[in-house]
């Protein structure tokens, strides 16, 4: 194998592509053989670093220096200065919060070790951190209720918004009758503001294999499907590849180690429904269906795919899962909170200066994300509200931003910390404007199965669509807190049970603003037009 | 006017995927990129192949928003109304896109050029406003942006 003495990762993630990252890694690798460093200095395509705003990103080892963003015309003076000379080019640096070299505050990262370190398509380099370890140690050495024992130990609740915990939901499908068993990665991820399991599968995919084949061996099962969203195309491929180089290595199909244990791997595309990310309408739709959300119970660990036991988890709570393993329970619980052990994967945007994804141990206040991680807000513009675990979230006004963020204290406070995107909004927001494109995404996602989403979805936009062109009425008010209230209490699924939460909570913190819209058709802050 | 259909295309598709229920999404998929919808003579042949009634074939194929059961236009717009991208300006840049063509969401330009659609959040809110035509993705859009873009087109 060649030595290098220097390697330069680029990253080549959906948002740098965007950016140009493809020419920039061209430009350098031209650049490198003009001046014959293409036999010292190797260029390595990674996944993203965790910034999605200065992109594309450079990072050279081994001195670890970041530089972003990096334009075409940069590439010169970065080969001349820092490849050939070794002087580091001052005016690109960046400063990445979680990279050793100036920590800023306690990033910590067990889902996202890899992202953007390692060449995602590439095994070689996933083994050579850690990857694949837990397979073998489980296979080899460990019993089905081990692994089981382990798992329920660690206290890792679902990442996907629901937080139950993936012990006790492994448990169940390894107890209920029925063959053969299914397990499931639900990369469906079309929560609005929400792109963390598109970049865990984008820059580490042969650690979900890994947790998926833990999982099956876990329970009894020796299929499991990945079911990606037909969007992320990026994801589709590396998944694909992944998924061929674990079979060649003997880490998927028969006999997996060695051991008498198999496993296969479906890739299952969707084509498009928000509501495919319910459990229940997932599985339909891998059937082939309508993806309309099953009457529940029975649930999936007794009743899945067609009609057998069946495990269903969030990618990233299968990232979470071969490091639970190597390192065991205790180490898990180390992370976050009493209650909710581990770390959780956030996206920040909307009114935000660092805009981008970042994982911090549970319980990490809102307050600090947003000025530390986010780097405040632009302009001297004062924040206003937030909204949490996207669009079917909370609305969150500044008296609640030092609740610590982990799904029990969370919901203590009366609000939700779902699938982690944070939605950052300044002062500048009306909240009925901001309450539109909410209400009318659950107008149009509704899968129209059952009648208080379908009628609700409907009646809830029109009611804030009137309000915001100046027609709301006196009741209107009321009648929104009756539908939603009715809808979270009578709805087949967590579509139509929350898209009543951004209503309520915004009556509940904002209700003078909404008032002043209905009875003095004037939108103070200018923004709707009426 | 419908174009003359030719379903060899579509039978080497099915074939290729055979007709387990699992594939039929699949199925229904790429036959939509071959023929830029889903033709009822098309869905009629599938309904066949994997021996499910019509109403089936036709209620999946009309659920997802990847699949069409309508021809649209030569270059599909999928705009991105979510509220990551209305908090960052996509209100004004789709007045600009909607007047710039003279059409609505949902609707097709006379000349057939151009249908507006929505997309769901496909996750790159990092650079929003979003829209996609075909399979370009456009990110940081301004209103002063779109007539140059929708040029390349034309």
């Amino acid at each position: 194998m060649a030595l290098y003495r220097a390697h330069v990762i680029v990253s080549i993630d959906s948002f740098s592509i965007l950016k140009g990252a493809i020419e920039v890694k061209d430009t350098l690798i031209d650049k490198l053989k003009k001046y014959k460093l293409d036999q010292e200095v190797k260029v390595l395509e990674m996944s993203t670093l965790g910034q999605i705003k200065d992109v594309p990103v450079i990072l050279i080892y081994p001195e670890k220096v970041v530089y972003a963003p990096v334009k075409v015309e940069d590439i010169d003076e970065i080969v001349e200065e820092h490849l050939l000379k070794g002087r580091v080019v001052k005016r690109l640096i960046k400063e990445l919060p979680w990279l050793p070299k100036k920590p800023k505050l306690e990033e910590a990262r067990i889902v996202l070790s890899n992202a953007g370190l390692i060449d995602p398509e590439l095994i070689e380099e996933y083994i050579a951190n850690d990857g694949y370890v837990a397979l073998g140690k489980v296979v080899k050495e460990m019993k089905p209720d081990e692994v089981l024992e382990v798992i329920e130990n660690s206290n890792l609740l679902g990442r996907g918004g629901a937080a139950f915990p993936t012990g006790l939901k492994w448990k169940f499908t390894r107890k209920a009758k029925g063959e053969p068993k299914y397990i499931i990665a639900n990369a469906d991820e079309s929560e609005p503001g929400t792109f963390k399991d598109r970049l865990i599968l984008e820059g580490d995919p042969h650690r979900i294999i890994e947790a998926m084949v833990i999982a099956g061996f876990a329970v009894g099962s020796h299929i499991g499907y990945i079911y990606i969203r037909g969007e992320y195309a990026l994801v589709i491929e590396r998944i694909k590849n992944a998924i061929n180089q674990a079979h060649n290595m003997g880490f998927l199909g028969e006999n997996i180690f060695g051991s008498d244990f198999n496993f296969e791997i479906k890739i299952h595309k969707g084509a498009g429904a928000y509501v495919c990310g319910e459990e229940t309408a997932l599985i339909e739709s891998i059937e082939g269906k309508r993806g309309e959300p099953r009457t529940r119970p029975p649930y999936p660990p007794t009743y899945g795919l067609w009609g057998k036991p069946t495990v269903v988890n969030n990618v990233e709570t299968f990232a979470n899962v071969p490091p639970i393993i190597r390192n065991g329970p205790d180490w898990f619980k180390r992370f976050g909170t009493e209650r909710c052990s581990g770390t959780k994967v956030y996206t920040i945007l909307g009114n935000i200066n660092n805009k981008g994804l970042i994982e911090v141990p549970m319980g990490i206040s809102l307050r600090d994300v947003i000025n530390i991680y986010g780097d405040g807000i632009p302009g001297d513009k004062k924040f206003k509200l937030a909204q949490t675990g996207g669009t079917s979230g909370s609305i969150i006004p500044e008296s609640m931003l030092d609740v610590p963020m982990d799904y029990a204290s969370m919901m203590e406070a009366g609000a939700a910390l779902g699938s982690g995107a944070l939605l950052i909004c300044d002062e500048t927001n009306c909240i009925v404007d901001l309450l539109k494109p909410l209400t009318h995404f659950f107008n149009y996602e509704s899968c129209g199965k059952c009648v208080p989403c379908r009628v609700g979805t409907t009646k809830i936009y029109k009611i804030i669509e009137r309000i915001s062109r100046g027609g709301g009425l006196n009741t209107d008010i009321s009648m929104l807190e009756d539908i939603s209230k009715t809808m979270a209490a009578t709805s087949l699924c967590g579509l139509g049970q929350a898209a009543a939460v951004p209503v309520l909570s915004a009556i509940k913190h904002f209700r003078g603003e909404i008032e002043t819209h209905i009875f003095d058709k004037i939108c103070p802050l200018g923004v709707c037009k009426i | 006017m419908e174009r003359k259909i030719n379903l060899e295309k579509a039978n080497e598709i099915m074939k290729k995927h055979g007709n387990n229920p699992e594939k039929l999404i699949e199925v229904l998929s790429e036959l939509n990129s071959e023929y830029g919808y889903l033709p009822k003579k098309v869905l009629k042949q599938v309904s066949k192949f994997f021996d499910l009634p019509l109403s089936r074939i036709y209620g999946t194929s009309s659920f997802y928003t990847m699949l069409v059961t309508e021809p649209l236009g030569e270059n599909i717009i999928r705009f991105c109304e979510n509220a990551p991208c209305h908090v960052v300006g996509a209100p004004e840049v789709l007045e600009s896109l909607e007047k710039e063509l003279g059409i609505k969401i949902g609707e097709t330009t006379k000349d057939k050029k151009f249908t507006i659609l929505t997309t769901s959040c496909i996750g790159i809110c990092g650079v929003g406003p979003v829209m996609i035509i075909n399979n370009d993705v456009y990110g940081n859009l301004k209103p002063e942006d779109i007539p140059r873009i929708l040029a390349n087109y034309k």
